[in-house]
């Protein structure tokens, strides 16, 4: 596992921060370096508040190396309230519960470790929003 | 661009080749093919494969296979595209002999996908998918179907059985397949009880992990009418591509990349889709057999189903698909599997796919090979050499 | 106990302090005790004084856990994540040996990077440690706010008594200058001695314990060492608080140590949480004052006193402002996490744990 590869990650991982395009308004979520909409080389970094919609999901019985103490767990396509996508684990939610379209909220949890004895990784997952209003 | 030709072909059985490694492998699919030519030689070789570097910690695949089969000192290089590595690499051939770089060239998939464990074999072909934003989070690449899936039945409202259609069908013509991984018939009952992987992905929705090469021989339309009178001619080889995230196309359910490619290909033909007598599509997952079918224009959205229902993709329907078993049946060795198609493609314009399997009249055929979820996508249409 | 305790000046930042932030967290996932004690001790009626306890999800440990509870510290106070310069985590069971729960918690809040940010152990004291550490560091006008959490993992070892209790969960308090305060710390009064009730030695996953010695000499002593000292120099009397949080590793002790203090049960009725989810160790009694905080009304009078194993006690007094009620509407209340609930059985509790080896 990459040392590098996570830590230079962070800030989308931990706080979902991807880029808004200065020309054309567009949300990008992983940041980009040009916009996919307009080709525009100046976007500004964006946070993006965590809140979306389940586009769709799969629980997973068979996992790659690296996940396969976490069997079943379930995976999804979550649209922000920005409009970007993203991938992530569901946590916290029933497995038969799981309905496309559901409100979700992002949380922070341990995504893998690399055994005993190396880094764990941290990073963003959706689980069903918990309290409403709140 | 010249006119081109595939004038040799050669496939190993697909299955788990535990005594056989790499080289091995490609230098069988390679000789059969150049044997079936008629050719001692080529003036370039493209090596399609994904995952040597994972799998057997081999990288820099074209020399070695060049050495292996006798071929050193030609130009030599690997191809990966992921699961459309192999089509990728017919591409490279194509670009050679089309421009004039090439006399003869040799494209040749190759694969083995038994050499590790299951989770970490699961690993590596997640690899196909984004590495930054896909895997981190715990998606295999059973997963990235299940996820086209899951979205196909929520928007379609169709029945999961639905699409026990494509495996019956598959394991139904890989029966009479010598080269098939599975050759024994499947029900909707065993589909109905199988295993889940990803959910919905069953086993039987599933293409099987194998081992495998096939290669095949391109020249040019000229040439190959002197050389050799069961030649096809290669009308277009093309690729179209789209994000590698599932996450980052905004309709899940249309593959963009399949309708540039195929477009492109028709287009390079001159073809229509009326015109084409068969289909070798990536019929990696059951739900990729659909959605293939409805983004290259073969079906309408959301009736990739209906269609196969009614026995369109049938042996004597209007356009059959995975005559010999598709990836489902005739196993999916994945860096290989994009020259399958196109090898048995061909056996069908010639007249020699094996009983009862021919599809009768075959004049044109299609071939589209599929890397990732659609990311990459090369699409081959062949014509039958008249006379 | 060779020193006179009372005579002791209480303990006062040099600048007015207080919270004005406050967050819960508790896992989702609960194990009843029965659940526990049929696995070791067979079917037995009665005798469990905790009902079930909170287990944490597989995917969530310390880190991940001071995290949600910050960020609800931060939501309340309204307080810009950049303005904070410390981020302390008490805890017993960091997800590292070595490498700090803080710069995470801090990176991920977007605290980073102008912080101090350290990770405290003293058993169950961690937590009202680092309060006191990110008063201290208000106090003395070095940083305008300081986060202090209390959370903890605890574990037990299998079929010991302490797995019946030992919980997940905790709070974090955001510390800032005084007139922002949602709750003004009247004084603070810290009691510690060296005493061998409860240990883990460095690699050992599991605590060891000396039994009833865990009581008197220690838990008894250090909760009432500490609170009657601040209580004496401050010249409050029991009568004087609307609420008292005592640390809570069982049901039994608070409810004792508050009698032998002279608090009545209604007075420590809102904090006690152990009956209700268990010991969350260095997060037990934050939490406890994070659900007094839920119901406070402005003026009340607030008596906190920790107990760490080792061993030594905190104990705070806090005063509640009128800017309560405003700031607890923004985040999600300790009651929200108590009522959140999905039980799980033993085999699954095992596996998430780590027992099954």
């Amino acid at each position: 596992m990459s040392l590098a590869r996570h830590w230079r990650l962070r800030d989308q991982r931990y706080r979902l921060e991807g880029t808004a395009c200065d020309d054309c308004g567009t949300i990008q979520f992983p940041p980009r370096p040009l916009c996919p909409n307009c080709r525009s080389r100046t976007l500004s970094p964006h946070p993006l508040d965590g809140r979306g919609q389940l586009i769709s999901y799969t629980v997973l019985y068979q996992a790659p190396a690296g996940f396969e103490a976490q069997i079943p767990y379930a995976v999804g396509i979550v649209e922000l309230g920005e409009g970007p996508r993203l991938t992530a684990m569901l946590t916290d939610v029933d497995l038969d519960a799981l309905q496309i379209g559901m409100s979700l909220e992002m949380t922070i949890r341990k995504l893998r470790s690399d055994g005993d004895d190396g880094v764990i990784q941290y990073g963003y997952k959706f689980r069903p929003v918990q309290f409403e209003g709140a | 661009m010249k006119e081109l030709a595939i004038i040799g072909i050669g496939q190993t059985p697909v299955g788990e080749h535990w005594a056989v490694g790499l080289r091995d492998l490609a230098t069988e699919a390679i000789w059969a093919a150049l044997d079936d030519a008629g050719l001692d030689g080529a003036d370039a070789l493209f090596v399609g494969n994904m995952l040597s570097g994972e799998m057997a910690q081999q990288a820099h695949l074209g020399a070695l296979i060049a050495d292996h089969a006798a071929l050193a000192g030609i130009e030599a290089v690997k191809v990966e595209a992921a699961c459309g590595a192999a089509a990728a690499a017919l591409r490279q051939a194509v670009l050679a002999v089309g421009s004039g770089a090439a006399e003869v060239a040799v494209a040749v998939g190759v694969e083995k996908l038994t050499e590790q464990p299951p989770a970490d074999t699961t690993a590596a072909l997640a690899m196909a998918a984004d590495g930054d934003y896909e895997l981190p989070m715990g998606l295999s690449f059973v997963g990235v179907g299940a996820l086209l899936m899951q979205r196909y039945l929520y928007e379609h409202r169709v029945p999961k059985e639905a699409f026990a259609r494509f495996p019956i069908q598959a394991h139904d013509n890989a029966q009479h397949n010598p080269h098939a991984m599975f050759r024994s018939p499947i029900t909707a009952q065993q589909y109905a009880d199988a295993k889940m992987i990803a959910s919905p992905i069953n086993l039987l929705d599933s293409s099987p992990i194998a081992d495998g090469a096939a290669a095949v021989v391109v020249t040019t339309a000229e040439r190959a009418r002197r050389l050799s009178d069961r030649a096809v001619r290669l009308l277009a080889c093309e690729v179209g591509t789209d994000t590698v995230a599932l996450h980052d196309r905004a309709d899940l359910l249309w593959l963009k990349g399949v309708e540039r490619s195929t477009k492109k290909a028709l287009a390079r033909a001159g073809k229509r889709h009326e015109e084409i007598d068969l289909f070798e599509l990536h019929d990696a997952f059951s739900v990729i057999a659909a959605l293939s079918l409805e983004s290259a224009g073969f079906a309408e959205r959301g009736c990739g189903l209906c269609h196969a229902q009614r026995g369109d993709f049938g042996r004597g329907g209007r356009l059959p698909i995975a005559t010999m078993g598709g990836l489902k049946a005739r196993g999916h060795p994945v860096g290989a599997t994009g020259l399958y198609q196109v090898v048995e493609a061909t056996l069908q314009l010639r007249g020699e796919a094996p009983e009862p399997l021919q599809i009768p009249d075959a004049r044109v055929a299609m071939a589209q090979n599929i890397g990732g979820s659609g990311a990459t996508v090369v699409t081959t249409i062949l014509e039958r050499m008249e006379g | 106990m060779n020193r006179a305790t009372a005579d002791v000046a209480l303990m006062r930042p040099e600048l007015p302090v207080g919270i004005v932030g406050y967050g819960a967290y508790i896992p989702r996932y609960r194990i009843r005790a029965e659940a526990i004690s049929r696995v070791w001790h067979g079917d037995q009626d009665g005798g469990a004084p905790i009902a079930q306890k909170s287990v944490p999800g597989p995917d969530e440990d310390v880190i991940t856990m001071s995290i949600e509870a910050a960020a609800n510290a931060l939501r309340r106070s309204g307080v810009a994540a950049r303005d904070v310069r410390a981020v302390w985590v008490g805890s017993e069971s960091h997800p590292y040996a070595v490498k700090p729960t803080g710069t995470i918690v801090a990176e991920a809040l977007g605290i980073a990077n102008a912080t101090l940010a350290a990770d405290l152990e003293f058993a169950c004291k961690a937590g009202t440690e680092a309060m006191q550490a990110a008063t201290a560091l208000v106090g003395s006008g070095m940083a305008p706010y300081a986060l202090a959490i209390g959370m903890d993992t605890a574990q037990g070892r299998p079929g010991d008594a302490l797995e019946q209790s030992a919980a997940a969960g905790g709070a974090a308090f955001l510390m800032g200058a005084g007139d922002e305060a949602i709750a003004l710390l009247e004084g603070a009064y810290s009691f510690v001695s060296d005493t061998p009730d409860f240990w883990r030695r460095a690699d050992q996953p599991y605590p060891s314990h000396g039994h009833r010695f865990t009581g008197e000499p220690a838990y008894f002593t250090h909760i009432i060492g500490a609170a009657r000292a601040l209580m004496g120099a401050m010249g409050l009397t029991p009568s004087d608080f609307s609420a008292a949080i005592f640390h809570q590793p069982n049901s039994k002790y608070p409810r004792r140590v508050a009698k032998q203090l002279g608090f009545t049960a209604a007075q420590i009725a809102e904090g006690l949480l152990a009956p209700e989810i268990g010991n969350c160790y260095a997060g037990s009694s934050p939490l406890g004052l994070a659900r007094v905080l839920d119901k406070a009304q402005p003026g009340d009078r607030i008596l906190i006193v920790s107990f760490g194993s080792g061993a030594g006690s905190d104990a705070l007094v806090y005063h509640v402002t009128d800017r309560i009620d405003d700031a607890r509407r923004r985040a999600p209340s300790t009651d929200d996490y108590l009522a959140r609930k999905q039980f799980v059985d033993y085999a699954t509790y095992a596996r998430w744990r780590g027992k099954i080896r």
